[in-house]
């Protein structure tokens, strides 16, 4: 074999933030040869795709409205990520958050009172928390793999919202649509940008972001988190107790994804519907990765992320193209990111190995 | 014998069989040391190529084909990226179901709406004319279509190559222990590397069944968690093929009944009833992971762990 990896010995501090980079630049050569695989000029498709979405103020403002929920969710899923604890349910989450947010904001309906935000952010969260907590209880408790557990509470979560919109919320005014009826205006959160959708969650995602940034960087739980996840030995020797990282990490990733779908209703939603969210929850996994699992970085990343939802919804109305086009923009970025990731901790030797034997099972 | 006896336990067995080839797949390839996480992905994929297959030239072995190639080419995504540069496989395998998912929905788009006949069945109208056991037997253990046969014989199959056949070890002990594996001679990735094509194709085989003959159409996000089930069915098997097999007809079976409890005049909203599998799937998996000797006594033990050979 011509091609070897070799262990550097250390990890590329350059390469952790060039992946991402590279990845992105993979993904859009993958994407002109996707585009001319679907019979459309690739050059128009893609500025179609990336460009003029963010031409207009309306546009730029978009990026804002379909990023909050992406870095909400994605600085929560961080910190479990980087600890070892796959919550892969936060698409789950985001839906009992925003039944729990919506549903205070229904009981209320003709509430004028300024603490009805307040209260439904916080019930978004705990609406979170709790349909997190479960797989933190059964992993804890029963040992049980959080990540098909928090995978299957997702199905469930959304049946749920089913079952609501469809019987005891749906709207006594409206016309037997599965919807409930709108919020009251004290339960929508106020635009930032006047004659845009840009509403104040935005600044919710940008406390994640710095809250995430302290603990990470300053708090003791950071760095548990982190040693627990690179070195779970060092971890129980040191007494960081495992079980309480599993507690913390799933309920915080909980909270924030209930607090993002209570922003989702609340903001650019402002009534329950069957499609709460288009797959946020795991379009967020993709955020935490490009993001490198870091608050400052998942920002960044939520914004890309949401360009191509965006990317994806005008390239139909314009070139006429499917819109899970996004769906696969977003699974390739994944790959040439995990990809490039190799050069992290390893460099490409081209050459024969030096020694005979060293190379024989990699073939 | 009541009247909906028969096309009850008929819909059973086409509704486990998708669970039996994904799962049977997913065994072999935990069993060599590697988690796909991917199954959803590669199912759907496979469900939306066989179906497009079918349609397009109308022949029922071409599309099986096509979903269980299909299957293994994004298996082969998976096996390049974990095995030969080394990506974290929890990671890598939510990316494949991610892209997976998008994916088919972009292949589908022309697709939606349309029909395929099914698979042929095979028939035996003079045995179907002995009263009470003719149906029965007739029905029930002649009348399916060929992949139900061949997932059983695929069972009993995987079964004698893990532990029986010499190559069979050879996966065993790769999953075990890699580097002892690979100090005796055994080419680890290469083992590897097949046994995530065949789960690759078995995942596909799975998802064409469900858009040849379970449905038979095409509609987005179709497989509807049926690939995660299939990853928890094999923790519940203790990664045993015959588990497998009767974990997935308990699988299949829980979501006819959730179909059919309505028509027994069941007051339960459908959608509570839609919860049971994925209910069910958690209830399982507490019960058999809360012992976690037990767990680690059958778990490969080199599940998820990457191999770089040094020298």
């Amino acid at each position: 074999m011509l091609v070897r990896l070799e262990n550097r010995g250390e990890i590329s501090k350059t390469m952790v933030y060039a992946s991402p980079f590279i990845a992105v630049v993979l993904t859009l050569i993958a994407g002109v040869f996707l585009f001319a695989l679907l019979g459309v000029n690739p050059v128009e498709a893609i500025l179609s795709f990336f460009i003029t979405p963010i031409s207009t103020l309306d546009g730029f403002a978009e990026l804002f409205v379909k990023g909050t929920p992406l870095v909400l969710i994605a600085v929560g899923l961080s910190f479990g990520f980087q600890a070892n604890v796959w919550n892969i349910g936060a698409e789950g989450q985001l839906t009992v958050g925003a039944l729990a947010g919506g549903g205070l904001a229904l009981l209320f309906f003709e509430s004028e009172s300024l603490f009805l935000l307040p209260a439904m952010a916080a019930a978004g969260i705990l609406g979170g928390m709790a349909w997190a907590a479960i797989p933190a209880f059964l992993k804890t408790r029963y040992n049980t793999n959080e990540i098909l557990t928090s995978l299957m509470l997702v199905y469930v979560a959304l049946l749920l919202l089913s079952y609501l919109i469809h019987g005891p919320w749906k709207d006594p005014e409206g016309q037997n649509f599965p919807e409930s009826r709108l919020f009251p205006d004290a339960g929508i959160l106020p635009v930032m940008i006047e004659t845009t959708r840009m509403h104040v969650g935005w600044l919710f995602a940008l406390a994640a972001v710095a809250t995430g940034w302290i603990l990470i960087a300053r708090h003791v739980i950071g760095f548990q988190i982190r040693v627990t996840g690179m070195a779970p030995m060092a971890a129980s020797f040191a007494g960081f107790k495992e079980k309480r990282i599993i507690w913390i990490t799933l309920l915080m990733s909980g909270g924030a994804a209930g607090l993002a779908g209570m922003v989702e209703v609340s903001g650019p939603i402002q009534q329950i519907v069957p499609n709460i969210s288009p797959g946020y929850g795991f379009t967020a996994i993709i955020v935490a990765f490009l993001g490198r699992l870091h608050p400052v970085g998942v920002l960044f990343a939520g914004l890309l992320m949401a360009l191509t939802y965006l990317g994806g919804e005008n390239a139909q109305i314009e070139m006429n193209l499917p819109n899970a086009v996004t769906g696969v923009f977003q699974g390739m970025l994944l790959f040439f990111l995990l990809a490039a990731d190799v050069l992290i901790k390893y460099r490409v030797k081209f050459g024969g190995p030096k020694t005979a034997g060293a190379a024989e099972g990699a073939g | 014998m009541p009247e909906w006896f028969i096309p009850f336990l008929l819909s059973v067995v086409t509704a486990s069989t998708p669970f039996v080839f994904a799962g049977i797949g997913e065994l072999v390839v935990e069993k060599s040391g590697v988690l796909n996480l991917g199954v959803e992905g590669m199912m759907i994929v496979g469900a939306v190529s066989a179906f497009a297959a079918g349609v397009t030239t109308g022949s029922g072995p071409l599309a099986v084909f096509t979903g269980a190639f299909a299957g293994a080419a994004m298996a082969l995504i998976f096996g390049v990226l974990t095995l030969y540069l080394l990506s974290n496989q929890v990671a890598t395998g939510l990316a494949l179901t991610l892209f997976g998912l998008g994916l088919s929905a972009l292949m589908g788009h022309g697709m939606v709406g349309k029909t395929f006949p099914g698979l042929p069945h095979l028939e035996f109208p003079l045995l179907e004319q002995i009263p009470v056991i003719g149906p029965l037997i007739g029905t029930l253990l002649l009348g399916h279509d060929v992949l139900v046969y061949f997932s059983v014989v695929l069972v009993i199959a995987v079964g004698w190559f893990l532990n029986k056949s010499r190559a069979g070890m050879v996966l065993r002990a790769v999953g075990e222990n890699h580097n002892a594996a690979h100090s005796i001679g055994y080419p680890v990735n290469l083992v590897r590397l097949l046994a995530v094509l065949f789960g690759g194709a078995m995942a596909g085989l799975g998802g064409a069944y469900l858009s040849l003959v379970h449905t038979p159409l095409w509609v987005e996000n179709m497989t509807a968690g049926r690939g995660w089930i299939a990853l928890a069915l094999v923790v519940f098997a203790s990664w045993r093929p015959a588990r497998v097999f009767v974990g997935a007809y308990l699988f299949g079976g829980l979501t006819i009944m959730q179909l059919h409890a309505q028509g027994l005049g069941i007051e339960i909203p459908p959608q509570v009833l839609a919860m049971a599998p994925y209910l069910a799937t958690i209830v399982v998996l507490v019960i058999i992971s809360r012992d976690s000797a037990l767990v680690r006594l059958n778990a490969p033990a080199c599940l998820g762990k990457s191999f770089h050979a040094t020298g």
